[in-house]
């Protein structure tokens, strides 16, 4: 990773119960058993996370985890209880609430479970509710909102109240009013996870369409491993309030860090995961079927591979750095490694 | 034997033997008194006796003759107060009744005559079909019409002024102090206490100082009004705000919004359904009040009423309480139908495309108010139009008594002989020593024993206070109607629930019944049954019959469907699955029911004193009439402190059936 970091976020801690402060009193970390003895939640320990510029960061985890309370500390609308995050090279536990405030006008948009639209308003309303609370006159706010919702494809749909659209439609409401203030920081809370099976596959295509034009910087939050694999640059795996792995989507299928990732990865298509260069060989042949890219999962490549008698050249950055064969193909369709 | 001895559990135990220690002490209290010569096991010691009403009455002379606030006194002050809400009220009368003048007296000149009676029908139906559709337009119209077309109308122009100046002061007051609880913490925590006394307080208890401190007429009533009619609202703003949904919260914070951005532009719109709600309560209550207020000088529908049933004057209370049914109705509709209303598109184009029902409304008003320069009846529904149902109402009355006078009068005589009076010894006789501990004790097992001392202390202060025996006779007319309520009301709101059609009627007449302010429930019964402790029994089931129904009907359609195709699979019965599967999961909302039904009873209960019980009310009533404060504060205190242990326990009660049914 050799991108900026946007968000920089240290030993981040949220605990819950009377007398939780009092545990970093002495400069020490509590451990597990010392917060037990204290009845105190620790929802979110010792997290540390380095997001950086243009990458789409997954924060995993089943509910209870910790995932949502982890997000809330990195927006800061949950305090932590100790810790440091750093947004945008500045200090965001020390600042005062007026800065807050212009920090989450002008930098950072959430996208909601339950979408949070507001029932009263229209769409067009809606969307323009950001630059209506940061005073936009209407034309200007109302010309912007038109545009995300153009975005979003839900042109024609501008004077429609909230109760009268579907949930998939609703959530591309909440998307456009986050984006509409252009954040560098864009937060996700489980977006798509109220929606049904299909809906979520389209609205999952849908944001990765978004991301190709708009490429933000994005923390998106999901109980759902395969969306996780399916979005994410980078994955952090979190397990009682801890993260377990963080990782590419790649990495964390071949090398579970610890058990309980791999519970999750073992029933994970390795083909749809797993990208040429990591099962490619030194070229050596002399002729080649064809090429494909470095960064090609397995799954994508596979039929053309596995038809052809001569291995493949694989590329990256116009240069060849290895070959693949068929063989190489099947090993990892079958699970044989 | 082993069979009944299985069955005794020991808390059956606890409650037989206690029930059986208090009608031996109650039945036996006299004749112990004489064995032992202590007139004290009857009567609270006279020299022990508290003065808290001399002491409040004390407080109040203070307050009005001396209390003074450095830059001015409190005088100053409940004139200031008076002096803001006498202005609307003057002008609405102005704009409703009486018309704009220059000068006094015969000097006076009109300037401006006051809204025809066809402008305020017109207005009426135009905010009917802007909140909901032509139907309810028809309806409010008519109810209206009626009371132009009964004579009706100027008495009920001046209930409708009251109406209009303190509905908006009780709900933008109620709202901006539900505003401030919900984000000030210790604001709420203050406030819980107040609002809960407040709500259990008769009525009749603050209008005594309140005359102190206004004095008799229409802005002592306003006051009283706002002041009855706030606290629902407040309750109904924090819980609405609370409701919000936590996401939209935080959305609105993430966008960065401020804390009055928070409040005005996320809060309160998201949550206006709910405030719609509260604003009908406000509405209903202030209806409610006015009536009541009538006793301080509000005058209006409910002077009408009260002067009618002072000179009992059978056709005129009967007149004047169906014109308040007619306008509770009118004004409980339409307001419903605004809590109800769902944002609309809206519409474009001019001025008249986009507000045609202002524009329409404002050619009735000036129409009519040019046309009613040339033709008076235009201006005033004209006099021999209207027609009087008075007598017609009286001689029905007659006819009645005339006829089914023996029928009504046995069956009166045989529930007073049959149930009424052995309750009234039994709960009369109780010695207060007893009756404090008894009551202690029984808080104690149901809801621990915090609740137990509070309670001991409550009916503590009742006894020490002289009020011992009238608090008996409140206990005794509030059981026996609370019992006959529920009785009643049970079984309507099962049938309710079973039976889909059935269920429509009669939630809808116990709609009915429950707008109607609880003065006019008195007129048909001080008619029938005349006055006395049965009277008020009837007018209290009444009033208190809706939440029972309500409760039972609400109760047994929530029990899962899921258990009842259990039950139905396992070969119940439709009478065992009445009794064996949904009495039982409906009890804790049977039991929430009870407890409404508690409270209206006793709030009704202090309205009867008119009707002549020797209760609490009573005492309250006395104290209004001789607008003794001290007085009517302590017997207040004492209703709301009877009110606020039955409600204590029977929440406790429905706490305990849900925990064991894991609701």
């Amino acid at each position: 990773m050799n991108k900026p970091v946007i968000l920089d976020c240290r030993h981040v801690w949220k605990l819950y119960g009377a007398g939780a402060d009092a545990l970093f009193n002495d400069g020490k970390t509590p451990d597990a058993e010392t917060l037990a003895k204290a009845s105190v939640i620790g929802a979110v320990r010792d997290v540390n996370v380095q997001i950086h510029q243009g990458e789409i960061f997954v924060i995993m985890g089943l509910s209870g985890s910790g995932k949502s309370t982890l997000v809330r500390c990195l927006s800061r609308l949950v305090e932590p209880t100790a810790g440091e995050i750093e947004f945008d090279g500045r200090d965001l536990l020390s600042a005062s609430d007026a800065e807050l405030i212009e920090i989450r006008r002008k930098k950072m948009g959430m996208v909601f479970q339950q979408f949070a639209l507001m029932p009263h308003l229209t769409v067009l309303e809606n969307v323009a509710f950001p630059l209506e609370i940061q005073g936009v006159d209407r034309a200007t706010r109302e010309a912007s909102a038109r545009k995300v919702i153009e975005l979003v494809g839900l042109h024609g749909r501008e004077e429609y109240y909230p109760r009268e659209l579907s949930g998939g439609q609703q959530q591309r409401v909440g998307i456009a009013r986050s984006l509409i203030v252009e954040p560098d920081l864009w937060f996700l809370d489980e977006p798509f996870s109220a929606l049904d099976p299909l809906i979520r596959r389209e609205m999952q295509d849908e944001f990765i369409r978004l991301q190709n034009m708009l490429k933000k910087t994005i923390v998106f939050i999901t109980h759902d491993f395969d969306e996780a694999i399916r979005l994410a640059d980078r994955i952090a795996v979190m397990k009682d309030g801890k993260i377990e792995q963080v990782a590419t989507p790649e990495e964390l299928v071949q090398n579970p860090a610890t058990e309980y990732v791999a519970d999750f990865t073992r029933h994970v298509a390795r083909s749809k995961v797993v990208r040429a260069q990591s099962h490619m060989e030194p070229a050596t042949s002399d002729s080649f079927a064809g090429d494909v890219a470095h960064d090609a999962t397995i799954d994508s490549i596979a039929d053309e591979v596995e038809r052809a008698d001569l291995p493949f050249r694989v590329i990256k950055d116009g240069k060849v750095i290895g070959q693949i064969t068929a063989r190489a193909v099947i090993d990892v369709l079958v699970g044989r490694s | 034997m082993s069979g009944f001895a299985r069955h005794i559990t020991r808390s059956r135990l606890f409650w037989a033997v206690l029930f059986l220690a208090t009608w031996v002490l109650s039945q036996f209290s006299f004749q112990i008194y004489k064995a032992l010569d202590a007139r004290w096991i009857i009567r609270f010691p006279k020299k022990y006796q508290l003065n808290f009403d001399v002491v409040v009455g004390d407080f109040m002379d203070w307050l009005v003759n001396t209390a003074n606030f450095w830059l001015f006194t409190f005088r100053d002050m409940t004139r200031a107060i008076a002096w803001v809400i006498e202005i609307p009220y003057q002008f609405l009368r102005n704009l409703l009744i009486e018309g704009f003048q220059t000068g006094i007296g015969d000097t006076a000149v009109q300037i401006m005559p006051s809204l025809s009676w066809i402008a305020v029908i017109g207005i009426v139906i135009a905010i009917g079909q802007f909140a909901r559709d032509w139907s309810l337009a028809a309806l409010s119209g008519t109810c209206f019409l009626y009371l132009a077309v009964f004579g009706q109308w100027e008495s009920a122009m001046i209930t409708l002024a009251s109406v209009l100046v303190a509905v908006p002061i009780g709900a933008i007051g109620g709202l901006l102090l539900g505003i401030l609880a919900y984000r000030v913490h210790w604001v709420e925590l203050l406030l819980r206490p107040i609002l809960d006394l407040m709500q259990t307080v008769p009525v009749f208890a603050y209008l005594v100082p309140i005359l102190i401190l206004f004095g008799f007429g229409p802005v002592a009533a306003l006051v009283a009004t706002v002041i009855y009619a706030m606290p629902p609202m407040i309750r109904v703003t924090i819980v609405a705000l609370k409701g919000v949904p936590k996401e939209l919260l935080e959305a609105g914070r993430m966008m960065g919004a401020t804390q009055r951005q928070m409040t005005w532009k996320v809060l309160v719109p998201s949550a206006t359904p709910t405030l719609m709600v509260g604003a009908n309560q406000v509405i209903m209550l202030t209806l409610n009040m006015v009536i009541i207020a009538s006793m301080i000088g509000a005058g209006g529908l409910g002077f009408d009423v009260l002067a009618s049933l002072r000179r009992l004057d059978i056709g005129g209370g009967i007149e004047a309480g169906l014109a308040i049914v007619v306008m509770a109705i009118a004004l409980d509709r339409t307001s419903q139908a605004f809590s109800e209303r769902r944002m609309m598109h809206a519409r474009s184009g001019t001025f008249l495309n986009r507000h045609p029902w202002t524009s329409a409304t404002l050619v009735i008003v000036v129409g009519t108010f040019l046309l009613g320069l040339l033709i008076p009846a235009v201006q005033t529904y004209p006099e021999v139009l209207t027609i009087s149902t008075g007598t017609f109402w009286s001689s029905t009355m007659e006819w009645i008594n005339v006829n089914f006078f023996d029928t009504l009068d046995a069956l009166k005589t045989m529930l007073l002989k049959g149930v009424l009076l052995p309750v009234k010894k039994f709960f009369v006789g109780i010695p207060w020593l007893w009756g404090i501990f008894v009551t202690g004790l029984i808080a104690w097992r149901i809801a621990g024993w915090k609740l137990g001392v509070i309670a001991a202390l409550m009916m503590a202060f009742i006894a020490a206070s002289g009020l011992w025996g009238k608090a008996m006779v409140t206990l005794y007319l509030c059981g026996v109607s609370v019992f006959i309520a529920v009785l009643i009301g049970t079984p309507l709101g099962i049938w309710a629930a079973q039976k889909p059609k059935a269920g429509r009627v009669i939630l809808a007449v116990m709609d009915t019944l429950q707008t109607l302010p609880s003065f006019v429930y008195l007129i048909p019964v001080v008619m029938l049954f005349r006055v006395g402790d049965f009277s008020a029994m009837i007018a209290v089931v009444l009033y208190a019959l809706a939440p029972a129904v309500r409760y039972a009907a609400h109760g047994i359609r929530e029990v899962p469907p899921q258990l009842l195709e259990a039950g139905r699979m396992a070969g119940c019965t439709p009478r065992q699955l009445l009794w064996r599967v949904k009495l039982p999961l409906a009890m804790p909302q049977l039991l929430l029911g009870l407890n409404q039904t508690i409270m209206l009873a006793l709030s009704m209960l202090v309205i009867t004193a008119l009707v002549g019980t020797r209760d609490l009310g009573q005492e309250v009533y006395i104290a209004l009439t001789k607008a003794n404060a001290g007085q009517g504060i302590v017997a207040g205190l004492s209703v709301a402190f009877i009110a606020i242990i039955a409600d204590r326990i029977v929440h406790a009660l429905s706490d305990t059936q849900k925990q064991r049914l894991g609701l």
